[in-house]
């Protein structure tokens, strides 16, 4: 009982989707555990707002400094389009300022990717073997809840977490930027197109993909070890891929991203309907293919 | 209808891998009574309370809970369902409170969900507010059974409700579910502690090997293995028993520690008995109907005295 920690809040139970209380049940499991969502947030500040902060402060302002200056001759490596956005921009600023710009605009792009997959796949690796480790798919599976239902649950309880993190940091480091670079290039000046493009249409679907993926997966490992590891090298390639496309799609303009990202969502629906077949009574039971 | 069995389990049958798991597995529980489901650790005990909910298919036989299948009405048949695992399966994370509400809220119950009194009922209202990983396995236990009764189900499945617990908590938990019993809720009950199921089972299912090897009321059982009476003899002079195997109407004698026990071809005998041996100067100390507890009966039936499975219902 020494463990025990006294909670007073009692919220009554309430009339709904099944969905959407497996899913909000299993958020509120994870809001119960810092251990885990703290080592998450401190993952996203560093990329939001620490390295970017840092970073764009130290071209912004160090203007003299030699690396600053070797920054700045790297413009010439961008693609034409990314060149020219920038000299519109700001056509008169130095060459750090101009780099400061890219940096925000272009080079930070996928940090806008790996934040969500790796909080969310953190979450959906352990979301489905979890409940088997501890038991509680027991109860599940003597439930009313459809299988479909627990997978959808889950699957917006991994998403949540991932694409909320991504989506404060966003907001978050759309201030860093407008407020360290903005003075500079003549205003506040992010997000941009690019930016919404990436953050609602590109991002969203590669991180489905990935949940597709892990989810399977956690349903069918036989340990959350197992299934952190499996899920962390089966979701590389598709980190690489979202990173590709989430730097074309602010490197270029028109309407090809839009195809790619209507083309991840396809892929996004078809592999979590197949992902979807992963989830039975008997894995949460843990009694697939042998005596649980 | 009326008289419909609650479960019904026809030649069921269930693998995994290449482990039979079920075998054949026959059994009804009727309306209001408890059925105790007997047998060693992977008799198939537990895989049947998952057939009955429907939470595993069966590969042949027939399962009918509530007269439905639960392989293709499921949801229906989970409904009415209330489950207490062998692991109380709780979310450790949670508090009890927020266990009963998800518990509440899955079975389709709003914010009038008897949370308080479900607690109540199981003693555990006093630690709601705390998280469950810091409970004792009695306190879980409790706990799994509030859940389980919360949304008022047709049929309880118990599945080693007192394991991990201590004496004390374990007959609160059979108290419990006497009291469930008594209020018309038909019971499933697993368990292989045999002092468990005495005196709590209207009906018996012993298990092996994922087979029923018999099944029935204990009284009637008992009956079956030992069809005719016994009576419990003890003297002071123990080899003044001797001569009990040549009395008239003794079937057998079987030593039972010191005492022995004398099966008659009827029970009117006893008087003849009795005063047959005091004439023959035994000093008799004790002279008691045989009552076999279910434990005699247990391990009676697993020594083959009787292997055909007795269909009731």
């Amino acid at each position: 009982m020494s463990a025990a920690v006294a909670v007073r809040r009692r919220p009554r139970a309430s009339r709904g989707s099944r969905v959407l209380i497996v899913a909000r049940t299993d958020l509120r499991q994870l809001y119960q555990s810092p251990d885990f969502w703290v080592p998450m947030l401190v993952l996203a500040g560093f990329f939001f707002v620490v390295a970017p902060a840092g970073l764009l402060w130290g071209v912004t302002h160090l203007s003299g400094n030699d690396l600053v200056q070797k920054m700045g001759s790297t413009l010439s490596v961008l693609p034409g389009s990314a060149r020219s956005a920038i000299n519109q921009r700001a056509p008169h600023a130095s060459a750090a300022v101009k780099a400061s710009y890219a940096l925000a605009v272009y080079l930070f792009a996928p940090l806008a990717v790996i934040v969500p997959m790796t909080i969310s796949t953190a979450v959906g690796a352990n979301c489905l073997v979890g409940e088997r480790e501890r038991g509680t798919g027991e109860f599940l599976s003597h439930s009313p809840a459809t299988e479909r239902e627990l997978y959808i649950g889950k699957l917006i309880a991994s998403l949540v977490p991932g694409y909320l993190t991504t989506l404060v940091g966003f907001a978050i480091y759309s201030l860093v930027v407008n407020l360290i670079v903005g003075p500079h290039v003549g205003g506040w000046f992010f997000p941009t197109e690019q930016w919404w493009l990436l953050m609602f249409w590109v991002v969203p679907p590669f991180l489905a993909i990935t949940l597709s993926v892990v989810l399977r997966l956690s349903a069918r490992v036989k340990s959350a070890a197992a299934s952190q590891q499996a899920s962390g090298l089966v979701t590389l390639p598709a980190i690489v891929l979202a990173y590709a496309q989430s730097s074309g799609a602010l490197f270029s303009h028109g309407i090809g991203n839009a195809w790619v990202g209507l083309a991840a969502w396809v892929v996004a629906v078809v592999g979590l309907h197949r992902g979807a077949r992963a989830v039975t009574r008997a894995r949460l039971l843990g009694v697939d293919g042998d005596l649980g | 209808m009326a008289d419909a069995p609650v479960v019904d389990l026809h030649a069921v049958r269930r693998s995994f891998g290449s482990q039979l798991a079920l075998d054949d597995l026959t059994f009804t529980a009727s309306a209001g009574t408890v059925t105790v489901l007997l047998g060693p650790n992977g008799a198939g005990k537990t895989t049947a309370v998952r057939m009955i909910t429907g939470a595993l298919p069966a590969e042949a036989g027939e399962v009918r809970t509530f007269g439905l299948d639960p392989a293709v009405d499921g949801e229906a048949v989970r409904r009415r369902c209330g489950v207490v695992a062998a692991k109380p399966a709780l979310y450790d994370r949670l508090t009890g409170w927020d266990n009963l509400v998800y518990a509440a809220e899955l079975y389709g119950l709003g914010a009038d969900a008897p949370i308080e009194e479900s607690a109540a009922r199981f003693g555990i209202d006093h630690a709601l507010d705390l998280r469950v990983g810091g409970y004792s396995t009695g306190m879980k236990t409790r706990l799994a059974l509030a859940r389980a009764v919360l949304h008022g189900p047709d049929l309880l499945l118990l599945d080693e409700p007192t394991s991990g617990l201590d004496p004390e908590s374990s007959r609160a938990v059979l108290h419990m579910i006497d009291q469930l019993a008594a209020q018309g809720r038909p019971v499933v009950m697993c368990t292989h502690r045999l002092l468990e199921a005495e005196g709590l089972a209207d009906q018996v299912v012993m298990m092996e090997d994922g087979r029923t090897l018999v099944a029935g009321s204990p009284d009637e059982l008992v009956r079956r293995v030992w069809p005719r009476p016994s009576v419990v003899v003890d003297a002071e002079n123990r080899a003044s028993l001797d001569a009990v195997a040549s009395l008239a109407g003794v079937v057998s004698v079987t030593p039972v520690g010191g005492p022995v026990r004398v099966e008659l071809d009827d029970a009117s005998r006893v008087p003849d008995l009795v005063a047959r041996l005091s004439l023959d100067g035994a000093r008799l100390t004790r002279v008691t109907p045989h009552e076999p507890t279910l434990e005699e009966l247990y391990f009676a039936v697993r020594s083959g005295a009787l292997r055909e499975p007795v269909a009731v219902g």
